[in-house]
């Protein structure tokens, strides 16, 4: 039914375009001058039937599914589901509509066939009713711009106040994105507050979700105070920090200062390979080569580390971000300008001493802004984590033990259970949240450090 | 450097240059300067360290899964354990036991029970399925060439080790000189893995290949394209040649760079919220993925097109205008198609970035055990990066090395992708 409607919508705006542009160039070759090109009234018609039409399919693919539930829901007979909960609800909804996609198993109860027969003859109704209105507002479009079709009708400024608009609205679909992600993590926030109060979360201690979802289960009470899973985000993040900084300060400084043009245009690339590769292969070679080889020395050595030890998503996350500071600092350090640099030469300073004395110094606000952006981006990196860092929370700051971090909590809360009411699956979007709110801060806090200082030199 | 630093023989004018205290300050100054070029160099170096590391264990643990051990086999076909009339219902495992004793005629009833344990899972189904399309091969000998299961394949691989203590193998010593006997027979073959791209994923690690999540990934970014290609150039023209600077256009500006940095699994719960959850969409179809994977391409392409757009010199614009084409002439007739190659290396960049990400997929439930191919984006499947996870989550032996593999895969993907990427730049794109 939607590729037929397609193929109308498709159809029909090559014919008005068709219609229009002939209409035109009968008008001209009447000896009228036209104001606008055959082809912008072509346009005009194609884009009237097309963008009304377009919008009509897309609100109806979202909403058909929606509406058709809801009345066969509600055509169930009295009482069935009375006295169950939403996840029972959701079970039979399922079990409907694949019994209505033929997808038959045992022999369900005869109700349940009777909805699924309601089901597909709405669907099918549905997609009738489909045609039909999308045929008549088509129509009406067709006709309507056919009859603007004159000398004097202005296609070309029609088209573009159109195309104006098309780009408009693909510019705000930014904006959509974004209010969607707060609107969906402050609401299913709100309704985990509704079930544990905001400061039991905000300031508990315990991190113990693993709560009974069924009242038969037997699960630890559950326990949701953020507190440990942030001070494990952390741990990992000092980590990654303290091990990628030095080294990507260091090679940006080689790179920029020391290294020849052949040796940079070598090991630039090389560097951002490092940043291309996928956060799963990192988390794949932790748990691989890191976290065996780092255990193996703490045994040699004599200290306990644990198996999913945060200093080997730490320092995996490093090899990670290396690239990112690395490319951040070389910018700094090119963008002070080059009196400076020129200046502490000329008065007989080593090239050591001029990056470190005048070339860093200039440059620590830009640095500070990349470092910035990498904590942001470790707080907020997922894949390495959740393959090996751990799942207990506990409030620990040594970076041998196993930690946990928001992210990994999210996966895990999340994978594999979609049951919406529950405060174990709605505890990861109040986490989300705060990953999402700590993000945004520490984001918007670095773009205007970086910012201000590029205009302190402009 | 201060005034005050310097030692006094310097202060003073006409300083001796040659004076030890001048040679060993210039010495310190000169060791300074090596210092920091060797650990300059050093860090690019140790970054580079890790690389390889990455690198060669991957290849060395991948190219083991590139072959795979397979057995050639004569398998007799008794009419007493297939029905000639209903060959789909044999039992087929008996059959399998009967090839094997014939191989060793000496076993006993557990032996050959161990022995029928060389063999795939899949052996009696490569059986049953030749004989229901050649019904006449019953009181026959069919030849199979079916892969070895994970641990003999382990063990032809050299990955076993035999002198270890027989309780820390899974294979005993029993088994192995089965395998050796086998193998001397010259029974045993390591062809190509061809299986490893055209097989769906298995529980067992011989079987299991990648096709679905291939096939995954091309779905999700299909969508992804199509819904972000668009959309991103619409918003950047929009942004770089009419937007007016108002309010309006500040907040898109400042959205956009804000949401190239929100961490990718916000995108999954915003996904898991809405798609799935409000608008009730499939679990773990590509169609959601390549969807999840637009919002979060889309910044990066509108921030590529618009750094092309603004490549594109003003006299271009001029020129236009000035023989009379309107704004938006000027910009679709002229603008955009110059900044055409720019646009496309940035949305291949993108998308090689979309391709690589895990965490939303994981969200919206592409990490479910698939054993088809999906055949719409509508279907539930799982995606390259997501299969990864999977694999590298399994505890046998023989994933260890598929992981490798598959990422060898994924990394080739990208590769070709990056390559496209620069091909076109340095082919269409022009420096003006």
């Amino acid at each position: 039914m939607i590729a037929i409607a397609f193929l109308m919508l498709f159809l029909a705006s090559i014919t008005g375009y068709l219609v229009n542009r002939q209409a035109a160039l009968a008008i001209r070759s009447g000896g009228t001058r036209l104001h606008s090109l055959a082809g912008f009234h072509g346009l005009y018609s194609l884009l009237l039937i097309m963008v009304p039409a377009l919008l009509l399919i897309l609100l109806w693919l979202v909403l058909q599914p929606v509406v058709i539930e809801r009345m066969v829901m509600n055509g169930l007979p009295a009482g069935t589901l009375e006295g169950l909960d939403s996840g029972a609800v959701q079970l039979i909804q399922a079990e409907i509509r694949s019994i209505a996609g033929g997808r038959v198993f045992g022999t369900p109860d005869p109700w349940k066939l009777e909805a699924a027969e309601r089901m597909n003859s709405l669907q099918g109704r549905a997609g009738w009713l489909l045609l039909t209105v999308l045929t008549g507002l088509m129509a009406a479009a067709l006709v309507f711009s056919r009859s603007r079709v004159s000398a004097e009708f202005r296609a070309r400024q029609g088209v573009e106040r159109i195309v104006l608009g098309l780009m408009l609205s693909c510019a705000v679909v930014a904006i959509f994105v974004t209010v969607g992600i707060v609107l969906s993590l402050v609401f299913e926030s709100l309704r985990f507050f509704s079930m544990v109060p905001v400061t039991e979360f905000l300031f508990g201690t315990r991190w113990e979700p693993q709560m009974p979802i069924r009242a038969d289960q037997v699960a630890a009470e559950g326990a949701f105070g953020w507190i440990p899973v942030l001070l494990g985000t952390l741990v990992i993040t000092v980590v990654a920090i303290t091990i990628s900084v030095p080294i990507g300060l260091m090679s940006a400084i080689y790179l920029n200062e020391f290294a020849s043009t052949r040796f940079r245009a070598v090991a630039k690339p090389i560097l951002e390979i490092l940043a291309g590769i996928p956060t799963v292969v990192y988390g794949f070679f932790a748990i691989l080569t890191v976290a065996p080889a780092l255990r193996a020395a703490g045994a040699a050595l004599g200290i306990p580390v644990a198996p999913n030890t945060a200093l080997a998503a730490g320092g995996v996350m490093a090899i990670m971000l290396i690239p990112f500071i690395s490319s951040f600092a070389d910018d700094a350090l090119a963008a002070v300008p080059r009196s400076l640099r020129d200046g502490s030469l000329a008065l007989g300073a080593t090239r050591s001493e001029t990056v470190t004395k005048v070339l860093f110094p200039a440059a620590i606000p830009g640095i500070a802004g990349g470092v910035l952006l990498a904590v942001s981006r470790a707080i907020g990196e997922t894949m390495i984590v959740v393959m090996a860092a751990g799942l207990m929370a506990s409030m620990t700051i040594n970076p041998l033990d196993s930690v946990t971090t928001i992210t990994v909590q999210i996966v895990t809360l999340l994978v594999g259970d979609t049951e919406f009411d529950s405060p174990k699956t709605l505890a990861a979007f109040a986490l989300g949240l705060m990953l999402f709110l700590v993000t945004l801060a520490i984001n918007i806090l670095a773009l205007r450090i970086v910012r201000k200082y590029r205009e302190l030199y402009d | 450097m201060t005034q005050t630093d310097l030692p006094a023989d310097l202060q003073s004018r006409g300083h001796d240059w040659a004076s030890p205290r001048a040679r060993a300050n210039v010495a310190r100054r000169r060791r300074s300067e090596t210092v920091l070029r060797v650990v300059g160099l050093g860090a690019i170096l140790l970054a580079f360290l890790m690389l390889g590391i990455l690198l060669w264990t991957l290849i060395s643990q991948g190219s083991l899964a590139f072959r795979q051990t397979h057995i050639t086999l004569n398998v007799p076909v008794a009419a007493e354990h297939v029905d000639p009339a209903d060959p789909a219902k044999g039992n087929y495992r008996r059959v399998i036991a009967a090839a094997m004793s014939e191989t060793f005629p000496e076993a006993d009833t557990t032996e050959q029970r161990a022995l029928s344990k060389i063999l795939s899972n899949q052996a009696q189904f490569v059986v049953r399925d030749k004989v229901v399309a050649d019904p006449g091969l019953i009181g026959n000998e069919v030849r199979i060439r079916v892969p070895v299961s994970d641990p003999y394949d382990q063990l032809a691989k050299g990955q076993v080790d035999t002198t270890s203590a027989a309780e820390t193998r899974r294979l005993s010593d029993v088994e192995i000189a089965n395998f050796r006997a086998l193998e001397e027979q010259g029974l045993i073959s390591k062809p190509l893995n061809w299986a490893l791209v055209t097989a769906n994923d298995s529980r067992f690690p011989e079987l299991a290949g990648l096709k679905g999540a291939i096939v995954g990934s091309a779905y999700a970014l299909l969508i992804c394209f199509l819904i972000s290609f668009p959309l991103g150039i619409g918003a950047a023209i929009y942004l770089e040649e009419f937007a007016p600077r108002n309010r309006l256009s500040d907040v898109i500006e400042v959205n956009i760079n804000n949401l190239a940095a929100v961490p990718s699994i916000v995108f999954g719960l915003l996904a898991l919220a809405v798609f799935l959850g409000w608008f009730g969409m499939p679990r773990g179809a590509p169609f959601v993925g390549g969807l999840t994977l637009a919002l979060m391409t889309l910044p990066t392409i509108i921030i590529a097109a618009r750094n092309a757009l603004k490549a594109v010199p003003p006299s271009i614009r001029e020129a236009a205008l000035g023989v009379g084409a309107s704004k938006q002439q000027v910009v679709f007739g002229h603008v955009l198609p110059l900044a055409m190659p720019g646009i496309l290396t940035g949305t291949i960049i993108g998308l090689a970035q979309a391709l690589g990400e895990t965490a939303p997929l994981l969200l919206i439930g592409m990490n479910a055990f698939v054993t088809s191919t999906p055949a719409t984006p509508f279907d539930a499947s799982t995606a390259l990066p997501t299969q990864i996870f999977i694999w590298a989550d399994s505890p046998e032996r023989g994933f260890t090395s598929r992981t490798s593999a598959a990422i060898l895969v994924l990394l080739g993907f990208l590769v070709m992708m990056n390559a496209l990427a620069i091909f076109l730049r340095n082919r269409f794109e022009r420096r003006w």
